[in-house]
């Protein structure tokens, strides 16, 4: 009902109202400024922090001409690009049918972690003592199968008691974490834990090292959009996500899908520990994800939860990663420099969604009065 | 002194991290706020404590001075990641999870480019001994217990009172738990949102600061941090969103992440390499053990805050 | 003595778009008396309320408090007045205490003492002998405790003026007694109390004087003392309007379910469902009349499977005695297993036996339509989920009274939305959206939905849009039982119309259709029998045609009369 009578007396300097729908030129004018503003910023701390810059303002150009010669300059750079865009992607859209599903997996580093540890338990156990295609068969199923596991766990305990699926999904990842170290320690008998690189399980290349990689997520990635978008199980995933009680009204089994989907998450995720393990480093260390089970949350969100849009918002945060490493090495900074770039572009950029999803009434603005004929009609979230 | 005295002094010391790290995590997600930026913020206090006392380690100030300094310093640091993460999540609505993770990456990655511009001479070697007051010149594990560690006991058991005893704490806890009711009654659920987000991330961003400077006192120290913040995390689970419980819950964890390297002092304790990874695992395990049975013997008193992790706008019904 | 004037209404007027929910409504409250607000849903009583408590501020008119004028913008500062409202949804913390509910948000000098504080609220407890404890959780509370924690939390800020909005509503008979006693404390202390209730017995039996609303105007104020059951139902509802809708003789009605004994309780044990005995019929529309609140909406829920009764049976008949086989299975291994059970015979009444015959032979004599059901089948549908009565080829259209939140996704487009209930046809993996679509087309088409296109997420439509949606989504559905709660809440005149007409349409097509609707005029002209419900019993069951608003109003209002007479 309509309460805004009351309000507009004691109306602070302006309110707010969610958007009922915004035309993408403008959502897409929004997201543009904001990056371009995250960039100014980002050209500030530089100024900040990297002393080279202080002294020499006049390479500013080349500060951000290092974004581009980051992932652009080289073929070997951009394939490397494409290569991490592919794993990263792959990650942000095994979370995705969780995320579509209002279920929040921020276990996605742990669950590619075990994969890729799964895999490599059976390359080392097995490797060369049975036929490399069968090897590569039975790591992709260990991997399958130790994502599933560590998606479907925290999945059951919500689905029978309502245990808080966020809390409990951050913490299987330093499970998973501990296990990787607990098998180092047990596999390398040295001390030195680190397992050096496996001389079987390796898939096998087409054309140069990454394209295969590359093309296997991008049909992943079609595939997922198919899969959420024109089938049955994705379109009960979107309902349950919007309203569980509309789910029941049709005689959806809400925790049956909620299940279905968190093994789907998990063996997505085991697909790609899988292509971690088989396909690039052929070993395992605690490092091994390297944080993209995170990052993986933030690509996903960014790209409104559609595998589609998702490749651009991957595609935006490797190519900012690359670019602020080349900048580490041009200007001789820390290491640590892509995270500060990351972190800065990322506020920008998320909280510039709010001015896509929320309008702003200054008090005494005509739109003021339309605000309140458009609270009438009811906003749901 | 005795092994096991040190042993237990030094994981109670050790603990103090985490005693900062959870209570400010707390008391943000008693204002219902899933901050998964306190691994960032506490990185942040450490290099603003650092900073500062980069600044006037050699100045000859007196110890007390400088003691208050590194501390501010600490504080405005993490507060500031504070105000970032409330002005995204309370003020622009932006989903806390991403928010958090981003000030996160954000956080450690800036925390290493000013630690690697310091001078581990000028910050920590002479500040550390004002800070280990009064056991600064002891040689056993109780030289850990300085300023900063009861400091820790202090503000955790602070904060338990004020939560549990004070209008203020009844406030937010109302914030947390149903911010709509909190709404209705007249309590501003921004402000409170805003102001114990900040506080909450003083305090841990203080936790930071007492890893480098005091417990481990060293070059590299700062590189651990990040760990330490999202074990921190799990405390909250494991104290079950009560300040004072997390002495103890600390206390627990230390003892499971630092009796890897005491063991070898008992030879009537059999352990292998392997065993010291499983040892560290325990204490996520124990969490999700505490989450799973708190969620299933389902006592209203021991769940997260109903409104943890949705971000309130009134006009949402 | 003297009675002093505690808060006077002069003229007050309130619109929502161009409809008035409160037309130049005067009222005066005396210090020390209960006044009864009486009218049914939609007379205008809690706005009206609701204005005086800041929730709204009223278009004209003025509030007088103490004889001085007073505006009130917000809640607060009705609360600076004095003046407290207890509202029918209770805004409570549940992990706090009810003393820690009780000073939330209150600022008063000195230490914050919870003991300090559990004194105070004992001392009202005890001065209005009140039935609380104040260190008790909110979430151990009953109802009646909930509630009782608002009305002292409202006393705790020194509240002179009290309203409390349909208290009674969710109440056990003893609680209803107990609370009466402290409003007569309250009343002696000086307090002035206004109810709004829709129960004639209540209002006689606690207030000093009745304010009557209709349609959001003030019909008259009279002393409780002066007046009967009778007078006030006239009042309250009215003359009977006529509002010219069609409405056809029911054709051959047969019996579609049996509701029997039915029982349900709440998960906080409320006894929602209370001995519920009743046939819905094919081609007619039976009405549910009652006050909003009174298990209407549990019982269109039980039925289609989205709660599970204590005790009782409901029974679908499903018609196939003399139908062709094929209308009903396609599988061929039920159908065998169904002859085997001796279910069928041939167009000559000869029993059919496939016996000894080969699979292709049986399917070609089903399908030349001559082996039917030898009898209508008879289904248990309780305990049975939605999903599980859907498998059963029963088909039961619900419109729920929650349309965005439980009968549409409102994110989705028309299309999407068409698929609720028919996603799961087909063999494959993928959806086909193109049926749903050319339904979407049809039904913007057919009902004139508003919007500018089948892609539009249906949460930007008007409410009556939401409903055509949702009402031609149910239709399309075929089914056997139409069931509607509040169908047109909140809709238009024209919409409204329309949504009656298609009710009618299903009506003669020969379906059962159960209505719950608020408006008495609307029940009386459209529906072929009305069931009253009353708290959660049957009060009976009427002839639309045959019955008076006066009659319904009465068992909608008055408490449960003996069980024997709720017999149909």
């Amino acid at each position: 009902m309509n309460r805004r009578q009351t309000e507009e007396v004691r109306e602070p300097l302006f309110h707010l109202t969610r958007r009922m729908g915004i035309s993408p030129v403008k959502a897409w004018g929004i997201r543009a400024a904001a990056f371009v503003l995250g960039m100014l910023a980002c050209g500030l701390i530089a100024f900040l922090l990297i002393e080279r810059l202080r002294e020499n303002p006049g390479r500013i150009g080349a500060f951000y001409y290092a974004f581009i010669k980051g992932s652009f300059s080289t073929s070997y750079k951009f394939w490397k690009f494409l290569k991490n865009v592919a794993i990263l992607l792959c990650i942000s859209l095994a979370l995705t049918p969780a995320f579509r599903m209002r279920f929040w997996n921020i276990g996605g580093e742990g669950q590619t972690l075990v994969s890729v540890l799964g895999a490599i338990a059976v390359d080392f156990y097995f490797g060369g003592r049975i036929p490399e295609w069968l090897l590569l068969i039975l790591m992709f199923a260990a991997a399958l199968v130790s994502g599933a596991v560590w998606g479907v766990i925290p999945a059951l305990f919500r689905a029978k008691w309502g245990t808080n699926e966020t809390l409990f999904t951050l913490m299987m990842n330093y499970v998973a974490t501990y296990l990787v170290s607990f098998f180092l320690v047990v596999w390398v008998p040295n001390g030195s834990s680190s397992l050096p690189r496996q001389q079987h399980g390796r898939l096998p290349t087409i054309g140069n090292d990454y394209l295969l990689i590359i093309l296997i997520v991008l049909v992943l990635t079609i595939g997922l959009y198919i899969y959420l978008y024109y089938t049955k199980h994705g379109y009960e995933i979107s309902v349950v996500g919007e309203s569980v009680r509309t789910a029941q009204y049709v005689g959806i089994k809400v925790n049956r899908v909620i299940i279905r989907t968190m093994i789907l998450s998990g063996m997505l995720c085991g697909l790609a520990g899988y292509l971690i393990a088989a396909g690039l480093d052929q070993t395992v260390t605690t490092e091994s994800v390297g944080g993209q089970g995170f990052t993986g949350i933030m690509v996903s969100w960014l790209g409104g939860f559609n595998p589609l849009t998702m490749i651009l918002t991957a595609g935006l945060v490797q190519f900012l990663n690359q670019g602020a490493s080349q900048i580490s090495q041009d200007f001789d900074v820390s290491g640590a420099l892509p995270n500060v770039i990351t972190g800065i572009m990322l506020f920008f950029i998320i909280g510039c969604e709010f001015f896509v999803n929320y309008k702003i009434h200054f008090r005494g603005s005509k739109k003021h009065a339309e605000a309140a004929a458009e609270m009438g009609r009811g906003i749901g979230k | 002194m005795n092994v096991w005295l040190n042993f237990l002094i030094d994981s109670l010391a050790f603990g103090a991290t985490f005693v900062y790290g959870s209570t400010g995590e707390i008391l943000t997600e008693k204002a219902g706020h899933l901050n998964l930026g306190i691994p960032g913020i506490m990185c942040m206090g450490g290099a603003g404590g650092c900073l500062v006392l980069n600044m006037i380690g050699k100045s000859g100030l007196p110890g007390a001075v400088i003691v208050i300094l590194g501390i501010m310093g600490a504080l405005v640091m993490s507060m500031a990641c504070g105000l970032l993460y409330s002005f995204l999540t309370v003020t622009l609505r932006v989903n806390q999870n991403v928010t958090g993770l981003a000030l996160t990456t954000f956080g450690s990655g800036l925390m290493k480019v000013i630690m690697s511009k310091l001078k581990a001479t000028v910050y920590l070697t002479g500040p550390k001994f004002f800070y280990r007051w009064p056991f600064a010149d002891r040689q056993d594990s109780l030289h850990c217990l300085g300023i900063l560690f009861f400091l820790a006991i202090a503000i955790a058991i602070a904060a338990g009172w004020v939560l549990m005893r004070t209008r203020v704490g009844l406030h937010l806890r109302a914030v947390g738990e149903n911010p709509a009711t909190a709404d209705a009654v007249g309590i501003n659920v921004t402000r409170y949102k805003y102001l114990t987000t900040c506080i909450g991330s003083g305090i841990a961003g203080l936790g930071g600061f007492y890893y480098i400077i005091d417990y481990m006192a060293s070059q590299e120290a700062y590189l651990s941090i990040e760990a330490f913040g999202w074990l921190s995390i799990a405390l909250v689970i494991f104290a079950l969103w009560r300040p004072p419980v997390t002495i103890i819950g600390s206390f627990v964890f230390g003892v499971l992440f630092s009796c890897s390297s005491f063991i070898t002092h008992f030879d009537w304790i059999r352990v292998t390499m392997a065993n010291k990874p499983l040892l560290r695992m325990l204490p996520y395990v124990v969490t999700i053990l505490v989450l799973i049975i708190s969620s299933i013997r389902n006592k209203r008193e021991n769940q997260p805050p109903a409104s943890l992790g949705l971000n309130y706008f009134r006009e949402d019904r | 003595m003297e009675k002093q004037l505690a808060l006077q209404l002069r003229g007050v007027t309130k619109h929502f778009g161009n409809k008035h929910a409160n037309n130049q409504v005067d009222l005066d409250v005396y210090k020390g008396e209960i006044l009864a607000i009486l009218g049914e849903n939609g007379s205008g009583k809690t706005t009206l309320m609701n204005m005086i408590a800041g929730i709204y501020y009223p278009d004209e008119g003025q509030i007088l408090i103490d004889g001085k004028e007073a505006v009130i913008r917000s809640p607060k500062d009705a609360f600076d007045h004095g003046i407290g409202m207890i509202h029918q949804h209770f805004k409570l913390v549940d992990l706090f205490t009810a003393a820690e509910n009780i000073v939330l948000g209150t600022r008063q000098e000195g230490r914050y003492s919870l003991r300090a504080v559990n004194a105070e609220v004992a001392e009202i407890v005890e001065r209005y002998g009140f039935h609380l404890d104040p260190a008790k959780k909110v979430y151990d509370m009953s109802v009646s405790e909930k509630q009782t924690v608002e009305i002292i939390k409202v006393l705790y800020r020194g509240a002179d003026i009290l309203i409390l909005d349909e208290p009674t509503a969710v109440l056990t008979p003893q609680e209803i007694s107990r609370l009466f006693d402290v409003m007569r404390r309250m009343k002696e202390d000086g307090k002035s109390i206004i109810i709004i209730t829709h129960k004639l017995n209540e209002v006689l039996e606690v207030s000093d004087r009745v304010t009557i609303l209709r349609k959001g105007d003030h019909v008259a104020t009279v002393n409780t003392r002066e007046t009967d059951e009778n007078q006030l139902t006239e009042m309250m509802v009215g003359r009977k309007v006529s509002l010219n809708i069609r409405r056809s003789e029911p054709v051959n009605a047969v019996p579609r379910i049996y509701v029997k004994d039915l029982n349900l309780y709440s998960s906080e044990g409320i006894h929602i469902l209370k001995d519920l005995t009743f046939t819905v019929r094919s081609g007619e529309i039976l009405g549910i009349a009652g006050i909003a609140g009174s298990g209407q909406r549990e019982l269109l829920e039980t039925i289609v499977g989205l709660h599970k009764p204590a005790t009782g049976t409901i029974t679908f008949i499903n018609p196939k005695k003399d139908k062709p086989v094929t209308f009903f299975h396609k599988s061929l291994k039920r159908v065998k297993e169904l002859a085997a059970q001796d279910a069928f015979h041939d167009r000559n009444m000869n029993p059919v036996s496939f016996q000894g015959m080969r699979n292709r032979d049986i399917l070609k004599w089903v399908q030349s339509e001559d082996v039917l059901f030898r009898e209508d089948e008879v289904i248990d549908l309780r305990d049975r989920t939605p999903l599980e009565i859907r498998q059963l080829g029963i088909r039961l259209s619900f419109v729920p009274e929650d349309r965005l939140g439980m009968g549409l996704v409102g994110s989705m487009d028309m299309t999407d939305n068409m698929m609720l209930r028919s996603y799961r046809k087909g063999h494959g993996i993928f959806l086909d959206r193109k049926k749903p679509q050319e339904l979407a087309e049809q039904i913007l088409r057919d009902l004139s939905v508003d919007t500018p296109g089948v892609s539009t997420p249906i949460r930007k439509l008007s409410g009556g849009n939401v409903q055509k949606v949702l009402v031609g989504r149910e239709i399309a559905f075929t089914p056997k039982v139409f069931m509607a709660a509040y169908p047109v809440r909140g809709l238009d005149i024209k919409s409204s119309y329309m949504i009656y007409d298609l009710l009618n349409q299903q009506k003669e097509k020969g379906i059962a259709v159960i209505f719950v609707g608020e408006d008495l005029d609307v029940l009386l002209e459209l529906c072929d029998r009305i069931l009253v419900m009353n708290a959660g019993s049957m009060t009976g069951i009427v002839d639309a045609r045959t019955t008076t608003k006066e009659e319904v109003g009465l068992m909608m209002t008055r408490t449960a009369r003996r069980s024997g007479e709720a017999e149909e």
